[in-house]
């Protein structure tokens, strides 16, 4: 029996938590604005603590194994960074503070506006947007208002490679701009023929993965960015790929315009079950006066001499797209990335790379004998091979990937990007040791066996954990999205 | 440290690639810009870093130092210690989006009682997983109005009494978008009704807030009633804390209900992680943006769940999706639904009242001194406005050296405001600390 729901749980009459009673006169309460009922549950602690910890039990984690998630860059997430975030001095603070009551809190933001500048080779970092799809949304907000600002408002155009991540075209779309895209050549690269027939006036701009979702780095990325520029448009980085390029190259010296980082993927703040992300963006210097507001400023400059730090304060770019969400951004995230940046210091953060290149390589290599490497060289941080067998044509990647969790593994992303038939993307990440990678090519290799010998196994997979395969088309049949009203109180 | 690679485990990986060197793999990047020299601190070990946060954390004066009474859309509450206990536990901390559904039903579970909470919560039928905060749910509600009339109904109301940031947000959102948002150039003192002769046949969406920003509690159902007389959506940005024991904006009759959800044992860390809360009527649900779970049976026939709906999402729809979110705020839903279920019923009542009545006892005091004034006609919840006879910076700046961090100052945000401070008081503000306020503003007062 799995851990039931809250609502299965809730005892008439338990209480789980008490507060002080009211230490001032009661006020009259209006009659016509209070609601009679509370439907919420009625527990007491432990029930909570042992409902949580038991649902915590049913996940794979980074915590408890492999998670090579292509896209996703699951490394381990130090517990120093948890520990820093909440140190009270932090956890506790008001966002609407007075500046001089959160100077330690802006100077950390500072210092990781200039880091974040000095990595991607930008002039500009905003750090307010909360996930790498508001970094995206951000960034083409900045290229319309460029255009706006330039008198250009034809150019509404973004180029998308078909290999891009469906937050691009979507992003694009929700700008107001009008999505092409673009196809790959057939060693993964942006098609040069295909770009040069879009270059014209009314292009905005190219949303670049770069290193790409197959992995791999662009061939031709300074030609790709130069036929952009000299049509007139702006290049956008998504920065999802970012855990392949530190110390290895600046995005902004390539001339990227744009770019969006992931905290939560390059820079190790945990993913927490699908957030909070953090997706800071940093810009060349022809967009900056465009940045959200607020950015961390030095309002007056500090005296080492005297031991006197620089005054920070929060300011308005002069032509800002505005603000995109409330108070600073995911200042609690910044903390963890900031802590971890200083863990490694720019020796170690090249490594960072140096490593999650090496370990993608080496699975590469162990898994090639074996699987279909479509686009087949040397690749960055993750690769893409093909999850089927023209003599095992009932495996799909799914099945592989089901049968990977038999064996202890979280599945690689499937079916993305949609350029390769039933993939497979793998991303081991820098943190993972060759003893894991060597045990997780064994499985796969010993499933690529199965998938000839004994396909019910795949079929049939996943058996070992605490649920089988579930009926999605009944889930989005027959809607059931909470449990009844009122079930906490029956 | 968190790399593992020995030298000779480097090597003999190395051999396996076919490279000699770990340079070797880098030679698709520009040889011009390859390896840059980073201008970047040195590497410090964990004992060192942490002396460096720390004194970081220590050049700031948190609401642990100070006494706090302000607010304005962040606040500042007691956090159960069981919630943060859950949010460490690396299961949860260190997983993704439940895409996997045999290996993430821990996950799946815990939104799924997330979303029943909301919805229990709000009064309303359905919520979704979460969005980033209360700005950017202010900001989707108007997607989904937009999309559910299918672009032919351009007119948004605003009230100027919704939080500055949701608006600067949604003006953000919707710039250059074929959207008429008006509504802000009101008259802040009136109430809700001053909002319906603005309502016509092209208004897709009313959105107002529940207490509004200057903490006012108002009955929407007249407002409700005459937008969808007109065939108008409202939705109502909440702060949940308050509904446990305000009436519900289901109550009301309202469309959609969003709202910062950062007073449910989220710490307050400067602005953020927060929790953006989305709920909707059934009807509309495959217009909402956002993650959502949903019940089914798995092949051994037991009860289980899932991500669902997901043809509405940017993965698979790209450039035709509602959004283009792709995350929720995972792990600050899960600490809500912590905080949630160990107040419960009794509890989040409890606290809701604590609040509105040490806020009432803070506002009669603080009108009693001479040339403070209550600017408040309506009923109001824990936060509330009150005119002073000098400049809101000066009165904090002389509030601070008595410890106290005093209240939000208006006039940043509305000129007409002007020595307008918006004063916050919870659970957390003693007697003892709102006599110290009210002792202090007495001085002033008396200057």
């Amino acid at each position: 029996m799995l851990e039931p729901l809250l609502c299965d749980l809730s005892v008439p009459g338990r209480v789980g938590f008490r507060f002080p009673e009211p230490d001032v006169p009661l006020a009259e309460i209006p009659e016509n604005l209070v609601r009679q009922n509370l439907p919420l549950p009625e527990l007491y602690e432990v029930d909570v603590v042992r409902h949580f910890t038991r649902l915590s039990q049913l996940n794979h984690s980074i915590d408890t194994g492999f998670y090579p998630l292509g896209s996703c860059t699951m490394k381990y997430n130090p517990k120093l960074n948890e520990e820093t975030a909440r140190l009270p001095g932090f956890a506790h603070l008001h966002p609407m503070q007075p500046i001089e009551t959160v100077q330690g809190s802006l100077a950390l933001m500072y210092e990781l506006q200039e880091w974040l500048k000095e990595i991607g080779g930008f002039a500009g970092v905003t750090l307010q947007p909360a996930a790498g799809a508001q970094g995206e949304l951000t960034g083409i907000l900045l290229i319309r208002a460029y255009f706006e600002a330039r008198g250009e408002t034809q150019r509404v155009k973004i180029l998308v490679p078909d290999s891009a991540h469906g937050t691009n075209p979507a992003t694009s779309a929700m700008s107001g701009m009008h999505v092409i895209e673009l196809k790959s050549d057939d060693r993964g690269n942006v098609d040069l023929q295909a770009l040069k027939a879009e270059c014209d006036e009314t292009l905005a701009g190219l949303m670049l993965t770069n290193p790409n979702t197959l992995g791999l780095f662009d061939e031709n990325v300074e030609e790709v960015i130069r036929m952009v520029h000299e049509a007139g448009g702006l290049v956008y980085g998504d920065g999802a790929n970012m855990n392949a390029l530190l110390g290895i190259v600046r995005p902004g010296d390539l001339g990227f315009d744009v770019l969006h980082y992931n905290l939560h993927k390059t820079f190790s703040t945990p993913h927490g079950g699908g957030g909070p992300g953090s997706g800071p963006v940093g810009v060349a210097a022809h967009l900056v006066d465009f940045l959200p507001a607020p950015v961390v400023t030095i309002l007056e400059a500090g005296d080492e001499g005297m031991e006197l730090p620089p005054l920070y304060g929060l300011e308005s770019p002069p032509k800002s797209i505005g603000r995109v969400k409330s108070f600073h951004g995911h200042f609690g995230m910044m903390v963890r990335a900031y802590t971890y940046m200083r863990v490694y210091g720019k020796e170690g953060l090249r490594k960072v790379s140096e490593y999650a290149v090496l370990n993608a390589n080496y699975l590469l290599a162990r898994l090639r004998a074996h699987y279909h490497v479509p686009y087949d060289r040397v690749c960055m941080h993750e690769f893409v091979a093909e999850g089927r067998w023209p003599d095992a044509p009932d495996i799909h990647a799914l099945d592989i990937s089901k049968r990977l969790m038999d064996y202890g593994f979280h599945p690689p992303t499937n079916y993305f990007p949609l350029i390769v038939h039933e993939s497979l993307m793998i991303e081991p990440t820098e943190t993972e040791s060759k003893q894991v990678l060597d045990e997780f090519a064994e499985a796969m290799i010993k499933i690529a066996s199965e998938a000839h010998s004994e396909p019910e196994l795949l079929k049939n997979a996943p058996q070992i954990t605490p649920v089988g395969r579930l009926d999605e088309v009944k889930a989005a049949k027959e809607l059931v999205l909470c449990c009844a009203v009122g079930a906490y109180n029956r | 440290m968190y790399l593992p690679h020995t030298d000779a485990e480097r090597k003999a990986m190395l051999a396996t690639i076919g490279a000699e060197r770990l340079e070797d793999l880098f030679q698709d990047v520009p040889a011009k810009y390859r390896f840059p020299e980073l201008n970047l601190p040195q590497a410090l070990t964990e004992m060192e870093a942490m002396g460096e946060l720390q004194d970081l954390a220590w050049a700031n004066e948190s609401t642990h130092d100070l006494i706090c009474f302000l607010g304005a859309g962040a606040y500042n509450h007691y956090i159960p210690a069981a919630v943060d206990a859950i949010l460490r536990r690396g299961e949860f901390l260190t997983a993704y989006t439940p895409y996997q559904p045999e290996i993430s039903q821990g996950t799946l579970r815990a939104i799924f009682d997330y979303q029943s909470l909301i919805t229990s919560l709000t009064g309303m039928d359905v919520s979704n997983a979460s969005h980033y905060d209360g700005a950017t749910a202010a900001a989707e509600a108007i997607s989904l109005a937009y999309a559910n009339f299918r672009g032919k109904r351009t007119k948004v109301i605003l009230s100027p009494n919704l939080h500055p940031h949701y608006r600067q947000t949604i003006h953000t959102y919707n710039h250059g978008s074929p959207l008429e948002i008006t509504g802000e150039q009101l008259d802040i003192s009136a109430g809700p009704e001053a909002l319906i002769p603005m309502i016509d046949e092209n208004t897709a969406l009313v959105i107002v807030q529940y207490p509004d920003f200057f903490g006012r509690i108002y009955d929407y159902t007249a407002l409700v009633e005459a937008a969808h007389a007109m065939g108008a959506l409202v939705s109502i940005a909440v702060n949940p804390l308050a509904l446990g024991m305000l009436k519900t904006p289901g109550e009301f009759g309202a469309d959609i209900v969003t709202g910062e959800g950062q007073p449910l044992g989220i710490p307050l860390s400067f602005g953020g992680p927060y929790l953006g809360i989305f709920a909707t009527r059934l009807e509309y649900v495959r217009k909402m943006a956002g993650r959502l779970v949903g019940e089914t049976v798995d092949n051994r026939g037991q009860r289980a769940y899932v991500l669902t709906l997901t043809a509405r999402e940017q993965h698979i729809r790209r450039e035709k999706a509602t959004s283009n979110i792709c995350t929720n705020q995972g792990l600050i839903a899960l600490a809500s639904a912590v905080y949630l279920s160990l107040l419960g019923k009794y509890g989040l009542r409890q606290v809701s009242e604590i609040c509105y009545h040490k806020a009432h006892y803070a506002a009669q005091q603080i009108t009693k001194l001479k040339g403070f004034e209550l600017w408040n006609q309506a009923p109001f919840y824990h936060e509330f406005v009150v005119r002073c006879p000098e400049t809101v910076k000066d009165i904090n700046a002389y509030l601070l050296e008595y410890g106290i961090l005093g209240g939000y100052d208006l006039g940043q945000a509305y000129p007409q405001l002007e020595n307008h401070m918006l004063l916050t008081v919870t659970e957390m503000n003693s007697r003892e600390e709102i006599d110290l306020l009210v002792e202090t503003l007495a001085e002033v007062s008396n200057a």
